[in-house]
């Protein structure tokens, strides 16, 4: 192996903040007071919160300690697939820094608020651009909540065409989500077998939709990575009988700008602001959801919209046939800065080539592991290519053997056990922002760790060693979880 | 991960091609989840069971299991109400793992039809299926 990354240094143990603290510690002083104290009511009163006291110094050391043990995509590669942890450049942190933006309150009227609708209202534009939909709402606070919203309008367009239906079809290569999004909001999600080549069998989607099916929700491409091929077809069934169709845009970091999935049939979906446009994720988020609908389904949409007339940016709120509100105020505003600070620095031939070069490394990684890793589907990838541990099995060693001895070598395991229909998954999306020289680390760190699986696998089974925590006991967390200091 | 030989596979319950187990007694239907399954799940840490006087039809999801690596629903292998369900499961799933033809019982049920149990596999045709020769 050419170059691991090594690791030194100082990393401090840390108490818990309550066995840290010292009574009568405080982190600020207030000014004596000039008033008289008022007397609460006794009922208002209750007993003191547990919490430690403190000083600044103790607070901002214990959190600067436990990042240290923590791994982000400012740390290393993060090749979570399905989830795209590309990394976030910090001028959006920048923009969204503004203080005209970040200090910006939603009780302003609309006429001091000129800035911020702008920006909402072109990125709705830009959106819709890229998707190829007709109208966009960025309401929705993350994926799933896109989804929920997604559900409540196929059936607001069903109950005011007077149709009456309870099935939503989700097959098992859609992102975890979408079946629980269809059963929370009252749908019986049925599910489908993907085929062979990983992909929806179209004369599945023939048999089953009827009148009672309200839609299906496709993740295109889908959680194995596959583009839909037959999308177009499986969208003309549906249509045929008057269902409507949901694209899950978890994965659109595969086709920014190249398929425009209001071409080819989808009638709502959703994006991962928080994924595909440059957003802080995981831990750094909150997320973002957008949702994008072809025309007819326009009057429902969430209430308020941003419109653009006689050069005013104002809120349209007498919206009749909208399902309600889905946040307080306007979304994630602080996140669609972001998302916007990205899409305008890229441009329409950046995006484009983010996506073509986030499906070459998923490609590049696919062709260079396969034959140390087993590869599930052996057919071009998109963005994302799963594998699993069926050659280390012989080996007595797992998928998530190897994932933990990732760690050791600084690199953050890929998604593991998802998707469900392959067996000990192990699904790698590099994203389009690791270099060639860190991609090709990624594949000699997982060839040496396969080797090592055959020649000494007890150093996989006892993973990680040079983390700060070594492997956690999950089955006594889940069992009996602590949630309390 | 057992090996295909190491699988505890009683000869006097039968199979579903879903890794549920069921035994008749008299004129109930004890069933669980087999060796493969819980072994392929692993450390099991929540169950999720029906009430009894709930009913299904053979092959409807009667139950869930969660390990840590995934979460996994219980299939009815015969049709028919629920008579009892394993209370012990809800403060120590683990009992799947460990006994799982024992004190690691899913569901009592009183089948609709006990001819539903000649559609189960017997283990020899379990072991067929595992090798892939089913």
């Amino acid at each position: 192996m050419k170059e691991v990354i090594h690791n030194s240094g100082l990393v401090l143990d840390e108490k818990l903040l309550w066995e840290k603290g010292k009574k009568g510690r405080i982190g600020f002083s207030i000014p004596p007071q000039d008033v008289a104290v008022a007397e609460l009511d006794p009922e208002l009163v209750g007993e003191d919160p547990d919490f430690p006291d403190l000083s600044e110094v103790d607070v901002v050391r214990h959190f600067t300690r436990l990042s240290t043990w923590n791994f982000g995509v400012d740390t290393g590669m993060y090749p979570l697939g399905s989830c795209t942890m590309k990394y976030n450049p910090k001028t959006n942190e920048r923009q969204a820094s503004l203080a005209g933006l970040s200090e910006a309150h939603p009780f302003l009227p609309e006429s001091l608020s000129q800035g911020a609708l702008q920006i909402m209202y072109e990125l709705e534009q830009y959106l819709m651009e890229i998707t190829g939909m007709d109208a966009v709402t960025l309401q929705p606070a993350a994926g799933a909540h896109g989804e929920m919203l997604g559900m409540l309008l196929i059936h607001a367009w069903h109950s005011k065409k007077g149709n009456s239906r309870s099935k939503i079809i989700v097959p098992d290569t859609a992102h975890g989500t979408n079946p629980a999004s269809a059963a929370l909001c009252g749908y019986k999600p049925i599910p489908v077998k993907s085929d062979e080549n990983g992909i929806i069998p179209v004369e599945t989607i023939r048999e089953l939709m009827d009148d009672e099916t309200a839609g299906i929700m496709i993740t295109n491409p889908n959680t194995l990575g596959l583009f839909e091929e037959n999308i177009q077809e499986i969208s003309e069934i549906v249509h045929a009988e008057d269902g409507l169709v949901y694209g899950d845009g978890a994965n659109m970091n595969a086709v920014m700008g190249i398929v425009k999935m209001g071409n080819i049939g989808v009638d709502i979906m959703h994006l991962n602001l928080h994924k595909t446009f440059s957003t802080p994720h995981g831990g750094g988020g909150p997320g973002a959801g957008p949702v994008a609908v072809k025309k007819d389904l326009i009057p429902f949409l969430p209430a308020p919209r941003v419109v653009f007339k006689n050069g005013q940016y104002s809120l349209e709120k007498n919206l009749p046939d909208s399902v309600g509100r889905m946040t307080a105020f306007y979304g994630h505003f602080n996140v669609l800065i972001k998302a916007y600070s990205y899409i305008r620095q890229m441009g329409p031939d950046n995006l484009k080539k983010a996506s073509r070069l986030a499906v070459l490394n998923a490609n590049y990684i696919k062709e260079q592991l396969k034959d140390t890793l087993h590869l599930a589907y052996d057919r071009p990838c998109m963005h994302e290519c799963i594998f699993s541990d069926k050659n280390q099995a012989a080996h007595k060693i797992s998928t998530m053997d190897m994932a933990k001895r990732l760690l050791d070598y600084g690199i953050h395991p890929p998604t593991v056990y998802f998707p469900l229909v392959v067996h000990g998954a192990i699904m790698v999306e590099p994203t389009e922002t690791e270099s060639k020289e860190d991609i090709d680390l990624f594949i000699e760190t997982f060839k040496t760790i396969a080797k090592e699986a055959e020649e000494n696998p007890d150093i996989l089974t006892s993973a990680p060693h040079v983390s700060k925590r070594r492997r956690l006991d999950e089955v006594e967390a889940a069992r009996h979880p602590c949630l309390t200091g | 991960m057992k090996e295909i030989n190491e699988l505890n596979l009683p000869d006097d319950v039968r199979y579903t091609k879903d890794h549920e187990w069921a035994k008749v007694t008299g004129d109930v239907v004890k069933a669980g989840l087999d060796d493969y399954a819980q072994d392929q799940l692993s450390d099991i840490v929540f169950v999720e069971l029906p009430e009894p006087g709930d009913t299904f039809g053979k092959g409807e999801v009667f139950a869930t299991v969660e390990s840590v690596k995934a979460v996994s629903e219980c299939y009815m292998p015969v049709g028919g109400e629920i008579i009892a369900v394993n209370s012990k499961l809800e403060d120590d799933p683990g009992l799947i793992n460990t006994r799982p033809y024992e004190d690691g019982w899913l569901v009592e049920i009183k089948p609709d039809d006990l001819t539903e149990m000649d559609d189960l596999m017997d283990k020899a045709t379990v072991l067929k299926v595992l090798e892939g020769n089913g």
